[in-house]
């Protein structure tokens, strides 16, 4: 018979569109005002009790908890304004003390069925919720350079071991590293050994001024791999610090060859997170210099608090900030700052074996920072600006060694309250293993982001509601039809977005309100057909017919370029415009189904399998 | 076919919107070269801090405050609403850029003043998503055209890219013409414009090409004419639904996506009209025929009788 799908296909439609609903129906529940309560470490593990003390430090101040709730390693305390959230966050700070972190989350009230199923809201992005985003740029020179130091240490070693006298080992600016001999032979000799060990050196032989040189470069992939750890390695660090800033679902992401993006929802105090993030403070530890000490073994460094002290100290280091396994912060007997440190078992080790004989000798505390600073250069006529990376290393404390030193120690001499609990979190983070740079940074605030969402809604309701009732308007009972199945596509984009767990931006928004007005094309192209097919006198049901199979192609290769397009904007955008692209490309398949097979059935349904003498189309 | 449907002489008029078209595009290119693009933050580079009063801002008090704190670059706009204040600084970053700026401006007394935004973007930053921007739409023009070629025919393919092209050029001309920040939604919106438009050319160009097939007679131009005909009241209809979407998220999307609703309104318009009259208008000066759509002969004396 004539227009009638098959049982299976109406079923199937019916089967999709279900799961749809289904998928999307998360959406529908508002998000809870909520903080999250989690350990720092796996020995602080939040259990019922700390959640009994927590509840009722909050019930104390005054402040009503909609409910809380004990998750597998964290605890999640609901309120129903985030007024109180605000204020609640600063009673659990106190109550709980440093070895948790408390972070303000908004948290979704899904029903248990739902989210047994898989399904959840779509996310929010910055632009919608408020918060902070960062792309940071990591400084790959120098962490070749890095590399290249310690080649630098290792090749005079081996020369050593192997007895080939050498006059210097260099590591040039332009990132190669330069041996020089005082005869050709001892060269040659050198090269061949360090052919042998070192298969990611590119070595060249040269003779100038008299002396014999060999320069050598690292093969691209050693430079590759080097940076790829620099990155990894500054992932995991920056990933410790987010943790530690206490944010809710953060996002940690190498972007290309050399950036990281960090984007912290919910955080408003940009300052804050920017210094913990973006430090690259480390320690470390050194014996002051004899007095009688050759010149060539030591540095002076400036006193950090104390401007004009300096001290002499041993080029030696002891241990670095690396060493440390835990570090708090706390207040000495005299109400100073302090930090006590941990030390990991090889740390301790060097701490105890280099104390040992250094006892009633004073160790320096040496803080060590990256920096930068922007010179505008001339080059070529045109004005450059260039940053130039310079490392900053400064005594924070000179104390006598009163007895050998173990893994456990406070060091003092910091700045104030806030410095001490600062450097405690990078000393437990871990250190950068090469400086970054912010190359970007958005801060949203929380009221711009509602409002975002506001004007968002209301301008896809009003556009939504002038695209039916036109449609109505132009295709009477077939544009009513177009409508239902229009509304059916709002929601298949909805439930896929959520599935997809697709982070909603108001760019993406906008492509929610574009993929609305699209989306009547396809229907607009099949009913155009069959208005035609009727000018040229088939009868209604074959005019249905007609109309669908003629406009198929059409749809199809109309949607596919566009698709096209739009994958290669998501190839190309970063974050909001990412969030267009994906709406967008997610539209158009959901809107051909809908359009197509949707429409088709509801046409069926309608007219299918009837005598009919006219259309209302 | 349908002899039902009213044919318009649209080919007709086809040298008139040569003419109008290469206005367009002449002024296009020349507020581009001459006046240039009024790029955003996004490309530049550079700071800007958003700031919300709850009365409508004096814009010179606001100037003299920034001054007066040393702020001397600051440039102060209202931003969509008088009581939203968008205030660009230049290229030196400062983390505390957003709270310096709000404390400076809070220093006048009003206490109610709150940080609605705050964004940096890094010179090599912008310069890389300029680059990465004008790739992106190479790139897209070209995966189209090769699509079109292999789905219709390198005419074809050739009238789509050149409407395409004419589209584009002609909302970026747009934007330099009336010095509207383009920003990275702006150039999103223009991405998109090329989707939209390439799903008109497409529709059109089906048509066509199922008419060439089955028309026995009838010159290139009256196929044309023919199928723009039968397509006008789709073509039409589409444009009106999305105009009416792109209207009101212009009027109701709030400031931020303005540019983008602007962008799209105007690339549909255009595209609307690209679609009948550069795409069709390119497929008759490349001399489109039947042959040219034939499906190729198959058997195989016919393969052997077009050998010389």
């Amino acid at each position: 018979m004539l227009n009638r799908y098959p049982l299976w296909k109406n079923l199937l439609i019916v089967f999709v569109l279900l799961l749809g609903a289904l998928y999307a129906a998360p959406n529908l529940y508002p998000e809870d005002y909520a903080i999250q309560l989690s350990g720092t470490r796996d020995i602080h593990q939040v259990d019922q009790a700390l959640m009994d003390k927590v509840t009722a430090a909050i019930e104390n101040g005054g402040l009503e908890i909609k409910e809380s709730e004990l998750l597998d390693k964290s605890g999640l305390i609901r309120f129903t304004d985030s007024e109180t959230q605000l204020k609640a966050k600063q009673i659990v700070s106190q109550a709980v003390g440093e070895n948790y972190v408390v972070a303000l989350n908004l948290a979704p009230t899904t029903p248990d069925w739902l989210t047994d199923i898989g399904a959840g809201p779509m996310k929010l992005g910055l632009d919608l919720r408020g918060g902070v985003h960062f792309l940071l740029e990591v400084d790959m020179a120098q962490a070749v350079g890095q590399r290249l130091d310690v080649y630098v240490s290792e090749i005079k070693t081996k020369l050593r071991q192997d007895k080939l006298r050498y006059r210097a080992v260099e590591h040039l600016d332009d990132g190669s590293l330069s041996v020089k001999f005082s005869s050709p032979e001892t060269r040659d000799q050198a090269l061949s050994l360090l052919r042998k060990d070192y298969p990611e050196f590119l070595i060249s032989a040269e003779d100038a001024d008299g002396a014999n040189f060999l320069t050598i470069m690292l093969t691209e992939a050693t430079v590759r791999s080097i940076e790829d750890y620099a990155i990894k390695q500054n992932l995991t660090t920056l990933r410790n610090r987010v943790n530690e800033l206490g944010v809710a679902e953060p996002l940690v992401q190498r972007q290309g060859r050399n950036r990281i993006v960090v984007q912290l929802p919910g955080v408003q105090d940009a300052a804050a997170a920017k210094r913990i993030i973006g430090k690259t403070a480390n320690l470390e530890f050194r014996l002051e210099a004899k007095t009688d000490a050759n010149s060539a073994l030591t540095e002076t460094y400036d006193f950090r608090s104390e401007p004009g002290r300096k001290a002499r100290l041993e080029k030696d280091i002891i241990i670095t900030g690396s060493s440390v396994s835990n570090a708090q912060a706390s207040f000495d007997e005299n109400g100073q700052p302090q930090v006590n440190i941990s030390l990991d078992s090889k740390g301790g080790q060097l701490m105890n074996r280099t104390t040992r004989n250094a006892v009633k000798r004073r160790m320096a505390v040496l803080f060590v920072e990256h920096k930068s600073r922007m010179v505008t250069e001339t080059v070529d006529g045109e004005k450059v600006e260039k940053r130039v990376p310079y490392v900053e290393k400064k005594i924070i404390s000179l104390a006598t060694i009163q007895s050998v030193l173990g893994s456990q120690f406070r060091i003092t001499g910091l700045d104030g309250a806030g410095e001490s609990s600062e450097l405690a979190l990078l000393l437990r983070a871990g250190a950068l293993a090469a400086p970054i740079y912010f190359v970007e940074e958005r801060t949203v605030g929380p009221s711009l982001g509602a409002e975002n969402i506001e004007l968002g809604v209301t301008s896809v309701q009003i556009g939504f509601a002038l695209v039916l009732i036109f449609m109505a308007i132009t295709y009477r009972v077939f544009g009513l039809l177009a409508n239902v199945a229009l509304c059916l596509n709002l929601v298949l984009l909805v439930a896929v977005m959520s599935m997809l767990s697709a982070t909603l931006t108001l760019p993406g928004i906008a492509g929610i309100v574009l993929t609305v007005g699209m989306a009547v094309d396809a229907n607009v192209l099949i009913f155009a057909r069959i208005k035609e097919e009727l000018k040229n006198g088939l009868p209604p049901q074959s005019a249905i017919n007609a109309g669908f199979d003629r406009a198929f192609t059409t749809i199809f290769d109309a949607n596919i370029t566009t698709l096209l397009a739009a994958v290669i904007l998501f190839a190309m955008g970063t974050g909001p415009v990412k969030g267009f692209a994906v709406t967008l490309s997610v539209g158009i398949v959901t809107s051909v189904f809908t359009a197509i097979w949707v429409t088709r059935a509801l046409v069926n349904l309608t007219y299918g399998g009837r005598q009919l003498k006219k259309l209302s189309i | 076919m349908s002899e039902n449907t009213k044919i318009y002489d649209f080919m007709g008029y086809r040298k008139i919107a040569t003419m109008f078209s290469a206005i367009l595009l002449v002024i296009s290119i020349g507020a581009i070269a001459v006046q240039g693009l009024k790029l955003g933050l996004d490309f530049t580079g550079g700071s800007l801090v958003e700031v919300g009063y709850q009365q409508d801002a004096n814009l010179t008090e606001i100037r003299d405050q920034l001054e007066a704190a040393g702020f001397q670059d600051a440039v102060v706009q209202t931003f969509g609403a008088p009581t939203d204040i968008l205030i660009r600084l230049g290229a030196d970053h400062d983390p505390k850029l957003g709270d310096k700026v709000l404390a400076a401006l809070q220093a006048g007394g009003d206490t109610s003043i709150e940080l609605r935004r705050n964004e940096f973007v890094g010179a090599q930053v912008g310069e890389e998503l300029r680059e990465q921007g004008g790739l992106g739409m190479l790139l897209a023009l070209f995966m189209i055209m090769v699509y079109v070629a292999f789905r219709f025919q390198l005419k074809f393919s050739i009238g789509a890219v050149a409407a395409l092209a004419h589209d584009v050029l002609i909302v970026v001309g747009f934007f330099a013409l009336f010095q509207v920040e383009f920003d990275l939604t702006v150039l999103a919106a223009v991405l998109a414009v090329i989707g939209y438009s390439l799903n008109d050319t497409i529709v059109v160009s089906d048509r066509i090409r199922e008419n060439f097939r089955m028309m026995r007679k009838g010159s290139p131009t009256e196929v044309l004419n023919a199928s723009l005909s039968q397509t006008l009241s789709r073509t039409v209809i589409t444009s009106v639904t999305t105009l009416l979407v792109l209207i009101a998220l212009a009027v109701f999307g709030g400031e931020m996506i303005h540019g983008f609703a602007l962008a799209l309104l105007v690339g549909v318009l255009i595209g609307t009209y690209s679609s009948i009259y550069v795409a069709a208008n390119a497929l008759v000066m490349m001399g489109i025929c039947k042959e040219d759509l034939m499906p190729p002969p198959k058997e195989e004396d016919e393969v052997l009788d077009e050998m010389p």
